[in-house]
């Protein structure tokens, strides 16, 4: 029997806390990864790491390390752009086309005063607290806070 | 029983695995996927996710940097 057709597959679920562009990768690829082997996979967008839900939020994240003011993520851009890594667009609607499921933090919005109507509403499957999360990760196979 | 090829040459982790996965999705019980890449961890990667996914790996040729690997679904 494939995982495919198993009554529950193994999870993965993430915590994305950081809105980091380098944290987010991290995030995707690994959320891309699981669901390319079968799994299902959650992602948590919650306090930095859910201004990249904003529209037009996604790419904007600083570098975790060497920002230097922008400088070091235009270098780290233009390596990533040499050696044809995904943008994070396409690694998000690959996330979505697999079935990737994404959660925004109701807390979080009301902390920062973002509304629905900031969000890419159409990449958003649910508005959660920690109670979703706790529910999802109980039964998760890989958890993790990025 | 159809056959699919998808030709993933120059694309890097997770690229391989994703359009793998979506390729298997697309594809009927029987069809054959074939697919082309050059990224070398991704040759011993597609495997795992063939096995994880309870596929049939038919062949896996070439180089690490030049391969062709083809699975039934």
């Amino acid at each position: 029997m494939t995982q495919e057709q198993k009554a529950s597959p193994e999870q993965a679920t993430i915590v994305l806390h950081s809105g980091d562009m380098d944290k987010v990768y991290s995030a995707l690829i690994v959320a891309n990864g699981a669901l390319a082997m079968g799994m299902e996979a959650s992602i948590y967008f919650t306090f930095w790491g859910l201004q990249r839900l904003e529209k037009g939020g996604l790419e904007k994240g600083p570098l975790s390390k060497m920002h230097l003011f922008g400088l070091g993520k235009w270098m780290i851009k233009q390596r990533m752009k040499k050696s044809n890594v995904a943008k994070l667009e396409r690694l998000m609607n690959d996330f979505k086309t697999l079935g990737g499921r994404i959660i925004a933090c109701e807390m979080t919005m009301d902390i920062m005063g973002i509304d629905a109507d900031d969000l890419r509403q159409d990449w958003i499957d649910e508005y959660g607290a920690v109670g979703t999360y706790v529910q999802e990760a109980r039964k998760s196979e890989i958890t993790l806070f990025i | 029983m159809a056959e699919i090829k998808i030709d993933i040459r120059g694309e890097t982790c997770p690229v391989p695995l994703v359009e793998t996965r979506k390729a298997v999705r697309h594809a009927e019980v029987g069809d054959i996927i074939e697919v082309t890449g050059t990224h070398p961890t991704s040759r011993k990667e597609i495997p795992m996710a063939v096995e994880a996914l309870s596929l049939t790996l038919l062949s896996n040729e070439g180089t690490d940097t030049e391969w062709v690997i083809r699975i039934r679904r």
